[in-house]
């Protein structure tokens, strides 16, 4: 980033951190990951939720899921495996409890879905479209063994425009539709530029890579029964944010004007600024928030002063700063999404 | 679930009302036996205490690889002393985490967070109470027997371990109990044997209202069911992997039956680590050690 070296000059004006998803306009870039954050009132006052972007629910099913047996979450280095399964209180479960929840305390809130049949993903958008204070839909499209898990299949791009399609058809216009992809270096453009054409707003890039851990006592599966059958374990955490960057960086070269929200360790505001810098136009924080609960309001409390550090005073005005010429001035190379205001000479 | 005994009061047994993140300062470390005692100023974190609740650190250091948060006891808890609130922890080393834990100088820095969890639940009325304590869960039982000797209990404790340099804290069980019975499983001092055999005899002799557990799970299964057959309550403190103790990963689910006789899974770290013995499905549970 040698273009914009950090001017160590005085205070500059404020820095816009407010972004736009499709139509959607959200205070800052900084959410939550499914599935990574559950609601409690212990830790109120650790998260502060209204504070972020928006919250993402652990993806919702139609039906309520008992998770797998035995151990669900193993250490790895710098990183965690884990096969909580789809694990849940179902569609019912979740609009009579978590959603109320939510609503009473105005999270800006986005329902991460999966489900087994076409059919079941209309039936899951109608009633969360028509449930009050939700923002928008993340569609979970490839979660690690997503075939075991009984999800419909998305394991090419043209099963992903299908799902996004059919979601889109029951969800009044304005609500936000993002599809979250597997980090599938080397594939993830055409799944994104698949998934804008079907009608999302944007990507969220990635889920939880395909992973293994073995027991050192009993060199079997240390997830679940432990049985030889690979359970559907995935790898999150630092460990994982090399590999998520690269993919928030292909989606973006491939449709440079879909906006994509990155995902895949992001444990600092500098990971934060790296994503956007990648292409991410808005991020979120997983499995950082179990080694510390303060994690995405550390993030967001750091994020605003790097940003004017690279001379900058919008967020919006970094997207995809990575992939720009290196001597062009960013002015003139924003992207259409982003809009040319922003960046400070 | 039989109905007629005393139950523990439900009030006490609500979740902590605020949990803190905090820098928690090492203000000394000292070997006890097999044990590492550690004080650190926790600021926020003493005043929150009640028997039961725990706290969660984090291992290794700043740039650390190892991203699970390590679960303590807290021994003790001081709100107010010349440093602020500390508190204090019994630690075994276990692996590495444990071992980096017990090299850490005064003046070192670790996150803490905490008093997380659901504390013991205190009876109403002045019972007699019988802490079973093993290895370093007798460090979550401290504190829950003088408070309930401060309510008026009959409190009996009964410590357990592999053999002597397990031992702890037999001397401040004293202060608040009427009878302290030691127990190794390698004979070294007090009754040879192991709890889940001795436990109904020692039981018998006790006869509490109301049992506490704290230890390996096979301790508190034992409790439970000793317990469970003399018609007494129990009240076990969970331990097993709690990779982020706040309620987030769901790795730390246990098995148990809901008031309503539903079979369901519960989060040790948040909605225990106390649970009724007798609410929790003991053979459905891959349970840790
Ligand atoms: C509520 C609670 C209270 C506890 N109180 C105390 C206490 O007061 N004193 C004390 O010495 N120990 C206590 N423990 C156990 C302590 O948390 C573990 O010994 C410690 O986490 C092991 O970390 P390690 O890195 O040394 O071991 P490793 O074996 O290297 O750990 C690897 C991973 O497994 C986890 N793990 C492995 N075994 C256990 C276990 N039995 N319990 C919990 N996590 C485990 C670790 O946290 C870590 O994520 C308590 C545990 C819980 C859940
Ligand atoms: C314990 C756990 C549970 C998760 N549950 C969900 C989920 O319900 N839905 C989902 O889309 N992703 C889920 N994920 C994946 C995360 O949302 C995220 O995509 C992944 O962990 C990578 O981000 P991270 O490194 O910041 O954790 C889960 C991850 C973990 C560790």
């Amino acid at each position: 980033m040698s273009a914009s070296a950090p001017s160590s000059a005085s205070p500059g004006p404020p820095v816009d951190l407010a972004v736009t998803l499709g139509g959607t306009r959200l205070t800052n870039p900084v959410l939550t990951a499914a599935g990574c954050v559950r609601l409690g009132r212990d830790l109120e006052q650790l998260l502060d939720l209204p504070a972020l972007g928006a919250y993402v629910t652990p993806t919702v099913t139609l039906h309520p899921v008992t998770g797998p047996p035995g151990r669900r979450v193993v250490e790895s280095p710098s990183g965690f495996v884990h096969a909580t399964g789809l694990a849940g209180p179902g569609l019912s479960g979740f609009l009579a409890t978590e959603l109320p929840w939510l609503a009473a305390r105005s999270v800006r809130t986005i329902v991460s879905v999966a489900a087994a049949s076409l059919g079941e993903y209309a039936e899951l958008a109608r009633h969360i479209a028509a449930a009050p204070g939700v923002t928008g839909v993340e569609v979970r499209l490839g979660p690690p063994g997503a075939a075991a898990l009984g999800l419909h299949r998305s394991d090419e791009p043209y099963h992903a425009a299908k799902v996004l399609a059919t979601v889109r058809r029951e969800l009044p216009s304005g609500a936000l539709l993002l599809a979250k992809l597997a980090p599938l270096p080397g594939r993830v453009g055409e799944f994104a530029r698949a998934c804008a054409d079907a009608g999302a707003d944007g990507v969220t890039v990635a889920d939880a890579a395909e992973a293994l851990a073995l027991d050192p006592t009993t060199l079997r599966p240390a997830l679940g029964s432990g049985a030889r059958d690979v359970p559907h374990a995935g790898l999150s955490g630092p460990a994982l944010h090399p590999i998520a960057l690269r993919c928030v960086w292909e989606a973006h070269a491939a449709v440079p004007t879909l906006p994509v929200v990155g995902c895949g360790g992001v444990a600092s505001a500098a990971d934060a600024l790296a994503m956007i810098a990648a292409g991410a136009t808005a991020v979120q924080v997983g499995s950082s928030v179990f080694a510390d609960p303060t994690t995405p309001a550390r993030v967001l409390a750091g994020l605003a002063d790097l940003v004017s550090g690279h001379g900058a005073t919008a967020v919006a005005g970094l997207v995809g700063y990575a992939h720009r010429p290196e001597h062009a001035p960013a002015r003139t190379l924003a992207t259409p999404t982003e809009g040319p205001e922003g960046v400070r000479r | 679930m039989t109905s007629g005994r005393p139950a523990p009061g439900g009030a006490s047994a609500a979740p902590s009302s605020r949990t803190v993140h905090v820098r928690a300062e090492v203000l000394s470390r000292k070997k006890v036996g097999r044990y590492h005692h550690l004080t650190l100023v926790a600021p926020g974190v003493a005043e929150r205490h009640r028997p039961g609740t725990f706290v969660a650190v984090s291992v290794g250091g700043p740039d650390s690889a190892r991203l699970a948060r390590r679960a303590f006891w807290v021994l003790r808890a001081r709100p107010a002393g010349a440093y602020g609130g500390t508190v204090e922890l019994l630690v075994a080393e276990r692996g590495a985490g444990t071992r980096w834990l017990t090299t850490l100088a005064p003046g070192a820095t670790v996150p803490l967070t905490g008093p997380l969890g659901r504390p013991f639940a205190l009876p109403r009325e002045a019972v007699a109470c019988t802490l079973v304590g093993h290895s370093e869960g007798v460090a979550a039982l401290q504190s829950l027997a003088e408070r309930l000797k401060e309510r008026g209990c009959t409190v009996h404790v009964v410590l357990a371990a592999a053999d002597e340099a397990g031992l702890y804290g037999a001397l401040e069980a004293r202060r608040a109990a009427r009878t302290v019975q030691v127990v190794t499983e390698d004979g070294s001092v007090g009754l040879r044997g192991r709890l889940p055999d001795l436990l109904p005899g020692l039981l018998e002799a006790q006869a509490p209202d109301v049992v506490y557990a704290a230890g390996p799970t096979a301790v508190l299964h034992a409790a439970a069911a000793a317990a469970e057959q003399r018609g007494a309550w129990s009240q076990v403190a969970l331990t097993g992997p709690m990779p982020c103790a706040t309620g987030h990963c769901l790795g730390c689910a246990v098995p148990v039956v809901g008031e309503d006789a539903v079979a369901r899974s519960v989060r040790a770290c948040v909605d225990g680590p106390v649970l009724r013995g007798d609410r929790v499905r003991w053979d459905a549970w891959g349970a840790p050690a």
